[in-house]
């Protein structure tokens, strides 16, 4: 078998092309559905580990799979919003504790998740790099977000408007980066964490300015009396938030109006989680939420549409073993001369076939070495291809 | 080395056959059997090599019976005792030269790969001026080149009997003298007896022996 071996060797390896032909289509036929497969389990884990460490969400009426999407993986936005005035409310319960969350703004790409300081602990998440947030202006960075845009403690990040069209309206914010967060292999690996003042900062709720009152340039102050001072647009608007300029931010508006996208909502104990569910069961405002009941039947979903997934790779499959078995009997023509000759020379038809074998036997085992490789790759990166691929 | 007697052949599908009521061939000689194409030349060193076996009479090769051979014994016979050099040399693209002359004993349990003989496969490669080709793919080398590595894949094994099969017609006639010449040095350094089928009949006075085939040849 070995002298079998050594000259199936010298042929596949002389016919690069058509080996590498081969190998490649066995490989993908047999890599896709099980690289599709690992990464499915990969998902159906993440979404189920983060939405069990996740009790309860309160959003606005819509859709429930948004909220989720929006609140634990900081992906799709929502359509509606609440107002801080909903986790004031359930904190008053007593029932429970909140955590709220405004997701709407990005900065180079990633989300910047407005919350407060109970997140951290909540979801676990330590200050590998420098420290927490400590006023307003400050950002903490998930370990992707530091490590893709080579940022660290004391380095700034500038938040982006929504949209292009919003040049006139919200100013980019100019954050400090106070901390980086240690790896956590969850969608927080990829945020940009700071306070929900900050985040209305971005939106324009909050600003700071030069102080009309002291101003010396006339050509801003458009009227002055002594009860009031009124400026035109020239007046300079703070776009960085810094110990020296803090003072002159501020809120216009109740801040209990100011707007979130979810509240995390972490009930005492299930008494609590019922009666607070129940207490929203017929808000017409807002709505309760069980991330574990929305991801199920997410799964539902992703699972049968994996079925006609499969169903379409096994048809695939079957017609390139058949586009394969083709190659293989037209080869085994153009090479009928040589299999007459080494017959001639004196070998039997069971050494031909096992000549044969052996390519086969080759080409094979290489697929399978190739696709095995690949599937320890797509399983060592599961993590982090789920979250980019899947949960964005 | 070659008794065939009272020698019938028929192929199935076209009718031809063949007979030979008597032929012999001395061990050593140098046979050149002509005969215009069709008549059943291949056929006869076919026959002779343990590929076809007769319909009736005896075929002996030194001094085996061929024609009572099982299948597998004529394979083991023909590939200790027989060296085979055909017209389009039929080398294997993929292999080295070297791989292409030991060949035989990759394919087969009834001859030993060993260092000796990798050794004496290098030194017939030296003998056949191709010596420095050895670990060149065969499809690298020239017509005259290929014959010669077919001919020392057919005398490696060092075989009673060669049988050429319009071993010099795909060459120029430059190389047409030349290769005749290599083979005949080497089956007489290796005191085998060959039977060449030939068309070219400038080749002919060069051999101890001719037969022209068409005086077997049976109209079906």
């Amino acid at each position: 078998m070995i002298d079998s071996l050594y000259i199936a060797w010298k042929y596949v390896t002389f016919n690069k092309v058509k080996t590498t032909i081969l190998v490649t289509s066995i490989t993908l036929i047999a890599f896709l559905p099980l690289a599709l497969q690992v990464l499915l389990n990969a998902s159906e884990q993440q979404l189920r580990a983060r939405a069990g460490e996740t009790p309860l969400l309160v959003g606005a009426r819509g859709s429930a799979l948004d909220l989720v999407m929006n609140s634990l993986y900081f992906s799709d936005n929502v359509s509606q919003l609440i107002s801080m005035r909903a986790a004031e409310q359930i904190d008053d319960s007593g029932l429970a504790v909140s955590i709220p969350l405004y997701v709407r703004f990005h900065a180079r790409g990633f989300p910047v998740v407005g919350t407060s300081l109970d997140y951290f602990d909540f979801r676990r998440l330590e200050i590998k790099q420098g420290r927490m947030l400590a006023m307003l202006g400050e950002c903490v960075i998930g370990a992707d977000v530091a490590e893709r845009l080579g940022l660290g403690a004391n380095d700034s990040l500038i938040s982006s408007p929504e949209n292009l069209f919003d040049i006139a309206g919200v100013y980019p914010l100019k954050m400090k980066v106070t901390g980086v967060l240690a790896r956590s292999h969850s969608a927080d690996d990829a945020a940009v964490f700071v306070d929900t003042r900050t985040a209305w900062v971005m939106q324009g709720l909050g600003h700071g300015h030069e102080d009309v009152t002291r101003t010396r340039d006339s050509s801003v102050v458009l009227q002055r009396n002594e009860r009031n001072v009124t400026a035109n647009a020239k007046l300079l608007h703070y776009t960085e938030i810094s110990e020296a300029n803090l003072g002159s931010f501020h809120f216009h508006g109740d801040e209990k109006d100011h707007p979130l996208t979810a509240v995390i909502s972490l009930p005492q104990d299930t008494k609590s989680a019922t009666l607070l569910r129940g207490h929203y069961l017929e808000d017409k405002q807002y709505q309760i939420t069980r991330p574990d009941d929305v991801i199920d039947s997410l799964m539902e979903n992703i699972f049968r549409i994996k079925s006609v997934i499969d169903a379409v790779i096994v048809i695939v499959g079957f017609a390139t073993v058949l586009t394969l078995l083709l190659v293989f009997v037209l080869s085994l023509r153009l090479r009928q001369g040589e299999i007459d000759t080494i017959f001639r020379i004196g070998c039997s038809r069971m050494t031909v076939a096992r000549l044969l074998a052996a390519e086969i036997l080759i080409i094979a085992v290489v697929s399978a070495g190739l696709c095995a490789a690949l599937l320890w790759l797509v399983q060592a990166n599961s993590n982090e291809l789920v979250r980019s691929l899947i949960l964005r | 080395m070659i008794s065939i007697e009272s020698l019938q052949f028929a192929y199935p599908q076209d009718g031809f056959s063949l007979q030979i009521p008597a032929f012999s061939v001395p061990a050593g000689q140098k046979l050149a059997v002509i005969g215009p194409s069709g008549s059943g030349k291949t056929t006869l060193l076919n026959l002779i090599a343990g590929i076809y076996r007769p319909d009736t009479g005896h075929i002996q090769v030194a001094g085996a019976p061929v024609h009572e051979l099982s299948d597998a014994g004529r394979r083991d016979f023909r590939i200790t005792h027989i060296g085979f050099v055909f017209q389009d040399f039929e080398l294997l693209d993929y292999l080295s030269v070297l791989d292409n002359i030991l060949h035989p004993y990759r394919i087969t349990r009834a001859l030993k790969l060993t260092a000796g003989v990798r050794q004496r496969a290098c030194e017939l490669a030296g003998q056949m001026g191709i010596g420095d080709k050895l670990q060149r793919h065969a499809g690298e080398l020239s017509q005259g080149e290929k014959q010669r590595a077919a001919i020392c894949r057919a005398l490696l094994p060092q075989p009673k009997l060669i049988l050429a099969d319009e071993a010099t017609g795909n060459l120029d006639p430059d190389n047409k003298l030349h290769i005749l010449d290599l083979l005949f040095d080497a089956v007489d350094q290796h005191g085998a007896t060959l039977l060449a089928v030939t068309h070219d009949h400038e080749l002919l006075p060069r051999f101890d022996r001719v037969v022209d085939f068409h005086d077997f040849r049976q109209p079906a």
